[in-house]
């Protein structure tokens, strides 16, 4: 028996009022009760703007001209108030942060009872049984600075719950997570549509991760249309996500590159699924042929971290015995959860905290006498959000800045500022104002006005946060370009492809100590440290299993080999 | 992080009977309190109270370091009131008590009189008995109970709700602040007073633009969040946190409300006069 549609759009247009080209066309899209739907697309593809016109916020919030209809539940959605569709539409958005708006778990829990005068006895009974659903009903006194990400995002989830909703709605689940707890968000969602059959529409560009548990379907969106409607067998089989820039999982990734023919027949949507007994050798033949990659780095130390010791309190250290050794012209990523003391790490680089004990040293010299606007000419620090950098209207102005604060000449800002921007790639926006950049150009701003200094070490932190691969592509290929011209770069990040692509060595910090200091390839294969850092195993670790290649490290190394063969050649 | 613990009040979760009480039982005792103290300028009943609301202080267990800051303002404005009312106005208290009692002739025509004294410290204990007041409110009660109970006394609850919110996303810009400012000063912005002043307006706004840039993106964001739960759909909401009224909420209210009769009545048929006049 054929469940009902629940959400209908037929022949739906929208264009935003401040926008020239409609960002959605002529879309045509049926999504039945109990369904789970994937919808994936790049940045401006417009699945944000879909899921606006799911749950309301189209035409409430964001104004703009609709034509064509969409039928939630039956009813037109015109005929709708943002309120009404919240009764139906419970919607997750992407930061759990920002959206919790109770000061405890339980507050934000019953937030949609109290603006629905729910008394009080019901309404803490409503929040405490919705809270035991996620596993949240031991915390619902703590408050937001208590609770870690993951735990955010389930009183996110409980907060819609509690209303009872038909459709669970998902916007970029992903994109602040670790990716342990992403993992774990992508089992919670599962589990909930089991027990109780909601549908559930999930809006990501992370297509791996999400394809850890089953959907029913996946729907692509390509420049505001709809571009495939398939099971994810089949859209992993097809060339669909290399044409529309979407990452495809990485085991396919090595398949594709041992020559393997990957068809739907091999169920190549879920590595769960893979079948692959036609193909083992062939992979197999594959990773004997590639030759180990033997450059090693034998540069002079560029900067040492000796025993350092620091806490904020005097009695809870957040760093402890702290000892690495980096080479010049290293690019390396700095991982661990939230909190284990990555932040703290940079910030004593930077100067902007002191260590308690313990030696920094910058090419062997110690370094702890330099103020921070002097350590700024050697450790340059590009912050994640480019909006909390960018203080002059104008490019030109924000990248000289430093030079400006220095007293450094105006005739000599002007070539300094010129070389940077060309290395950047923004030569062609010198007169531009900033408002007028997208996200990727802003990044590139922040980091021209750091460059400009002339820094011998950058560190960035999580350069790639919520970027489609694409634009991950650009900001990591203009991260190597300036590697490659000597500047050593420190990585703070999650993201495990970015570790795997980029950087040879990776640092890993649990509870202020360093728990693995060694090539990626070994960290996100061994379960201790994938564990205690939060990360999740490589599926090309799963691969090597099925495979029956004995030393999966060898086999994840032997692919970051052959990746970066084929990208320089 | 060390900005975890970072609150605009200490609310501080300790079990007391003051703390047990409901957010709109302590405003409402807050508000009988202080209007019992605001009409009266006999300091017999105003001392009366002082020691009544120090005494609740003690049962609240409120720290000293809590409220030192406070402190220290509120006995800065009180004894710059003091010196100002006594300049501006030297024979106000003559003026009000009919009689002139000088202790002390101090420089040309201006004495200190005895009602003048009287007057100043009356009014002066009146502030001291209502501060201590408020801190009670404000560090025994929970952000948004507090939130809720202004809404039950008629304060619009979107408006009360601001409250809570700015409660809840204080931490978060202060912290915003904290990092745009280290990110500033790496590039070479210098905040001490060694700046020039003039420039140090300028440096201000380096950070400030920054900080108010991604404020507006939060703010996108939570009310989006809003919208999408409810808020605002109909005129009235219930709270989570409202506490129920128990016995001792009653108990607490009728005692705040005798105070207050008690003051009316003093001034009505004891003092006939909101003034307690020893000189005649």
């Amino acid at each position: 028996m054929k469940k009902q549609p629940i959400i209908a759009f037929k022949n739906f247009t929208f264009q935003y009022f401040s926008q020239a080209e409609p960002t959605l066309h002529d879309i045509n899209l049926t999504i039945r009760e109990g369904e789970k739907v994937l919808i994936v697309g790049p940045s401006g593809s417009g699945k944000s703007t879909l899921g606006h016109c799911i749950n309301g916020l189209i035409p409430f919030a964001y104004k703009g001209e609709i034509t064509g209809n969409l039928t939630i539940k039956g009813g037109n959605t015109l005929e709708k108030s943002i309120f009404d569709l919240s009764k139906t539409v419970g919607t997750v958005l992407q930061d759990s942060d920002g959206q919790f708006v109770g000061l405890t778990a339980g507050e934000d829990i019953a937030f949609a009872l109290e603006n629905d005068n729910v008394p009080y006895d019901p309404m803490h009974e409503r929040v405490q049984r919705v809270a035991e659903m996620v596993e949240m009903d031991n915390l619902l006194g703590s408050s937001p600075f208590e609770l870690s990400g993951g735990q955010k995002q389930r009183t996110s989830l409980a907060g819609v719950m509690v209303d009872d909703v038909d459709i669970l709605l998902f916007d970029e689940p992903l994109a602040n997570l670790d990716p342990a707890t992403g993992k774990t968000a992508i089992e919670i969602i599962d589990d909930i549509q089991q027990k109780s059959g909601k549908t559930i529409i999930i809006i990501e560009h992370r297509l791996e991760d999400v394809l850890h548990r089953f959907v029913d379907r996946v729907i692509v969106l390509k420049e505001g249309r709809i571009i495939a409607d398939m099971d994810a067998h089949s859209l992993v089989s097809s060339p669909i996500l290399t044409d529309t820039g979407i990452r495809e999982p990485l085991y396919v990734t090595a398949l594709k590159y041992a020559g393997v023919d990957v068809t739907a027949d091999m169920k190549p949507g879920y590595i769960q699924t893979l079948e692959m007994d036609g193909s083992k050798a062939s992979v197999a033949e594959w990773h004997r042929r590639i030759e180990k990659d033997q450059r090693v780095n034998t540069n002079d130390s560029i900067l040492q971290m000796e025993d350092i010791t620091f806490s904020y309190d005097g009695t809870h250290p957040v760093l402890e015995d702290i000892n690495f050794d980096i080479r010049e012209g290293e690019m390396l990523s700095l991982v661990g959860k939230n909190g284990a003391g990555k932040s703290t790490l940079s910030k004593l680089l930077c100067g902007f905290e002191k260590e308690n004990k313990g030696i920094i040293r910058y090419s062997g010299q110690d370094i702890s006498d330099l103020t921070i606007k002097e350590r700024a000419e050697i450790i340059g620090v590009v912050l994640q959000n480019p909006n909390q950098m960018i203080s002059k209207p104008m490019i030109y102005d924000e990248i000289a800045l430093g030079l400006r604060f220095r007293d450094v000449p105006e005739e000599e800002i002007k070539p300094r500022v010129e070389k940077v921007l060309k290395i950047c790639g923004l030569s062609p926006f010198i007169d531009w104002p900033i408002s007028a950049l997208s996200y990727g150009q802003k990044k590139r701003v922040t980091i021209a006005s750091i460059l400009v200094l002339n820094p011998k070490i950058l560190i960035l932190d999580e350069p790639t946060a919520g970027q489609d691969f694409r634009h991950y592509t650009d900001i990591m290929e203009f991260l190597v370009e300036i590697n490659k011209l000597g500047v050593t770069i420190i990585l703070i990040t999650h993201d495990m492809h970015l570790m795997l692509e980029y950087t040879p060595r990776a640092i890993v910090l649990s509870s202020g100590r360093i728990v693995a200091d060694t090539s990626a390839s070994v960290v996100l294969t061994d379960c201790d440290v994938i564990e205690c850092a939060n990360l999740k195993e490589t599926s090309l670790y799963n691969l090597a299993q099925m495979v029956g290649i004995p030393d999966e490290t060898a086999f994840v190394q032997a692919f970051i080999d052959y990746e970066r063969r084929l990208k320089n050649r | 992080m060390s900005s975890g613990s970072l609150k605009l009040f200490s609310y501080d979760l300790v079990d007391t009977p003051i703390h047990r009480l409901s957010g709109l039982t302590k405003l409402i005792c807050f508000l009988f309190l202080t209007f019992a103290v605001m009409y009266s300028y006999d300091i017999r009943v105003i001392l009366a109270v002082m020691a009544f609301s120090f005494t609740v202080l003690r049962m609240s267990r409120i720290k000293f370091s809590q409220i030192r800051l406070m402190v220290i303002y509120v006995a800065i404005f009180i004894l710059t009131n003091m010196v100002l009312s006594f300049f501006f106005a030297p024979e106000f208290g003559v003026e009000i008590y009919g009689t002139r009692h000088v202790i002390t002739t101090l420089w040309g025509d201006i004495a200190l009189t005895q009602e003048q004294v009287l007057y100043q410290v009356t009014k002066q204990t009146k502030y001291a008995s209502v501060i201590p007041l408020g801190m009670i409110f404000l560090l025994t009660t929970n952000p948004s109970e507090f939130a809720s109970s202004l809404s039950r006394v008629g304060v619009h609850y979107k408006a009360s709700y601001a409250v809570a919110l700015t409660l809840r996303y204080f931490p978060d810009v202060q912290r915003d602040y904290r990092d745009i400012s280290q990110a500033q000063q790496a590039r070479g912005l210098d905040l001490s007073r060694k700046a020039k002043f003039s420039d140090r307006f300028k440096n201000a706004l380096l950070i400030v633009i920054p900080l108010i840039f991604s404020s507006l993106d939060r703010i996108e964001l939570i009310s989006n969040a809003m919208d999408l739960r409810g808020f605002g759909k109909t005129k009235t909401r219930t709270w989570y946190t409202a506490k129920k009224f128990t016995r001792q909420d009653y108990t607490a209210i009728i005692i705040s409300a005798l105070i207050f009769l008690a003051t009316i009545s003093v001034s009505i048929f004891i003092n006939r006069s909101r003034f307690y006049n020893p000189f005649i």
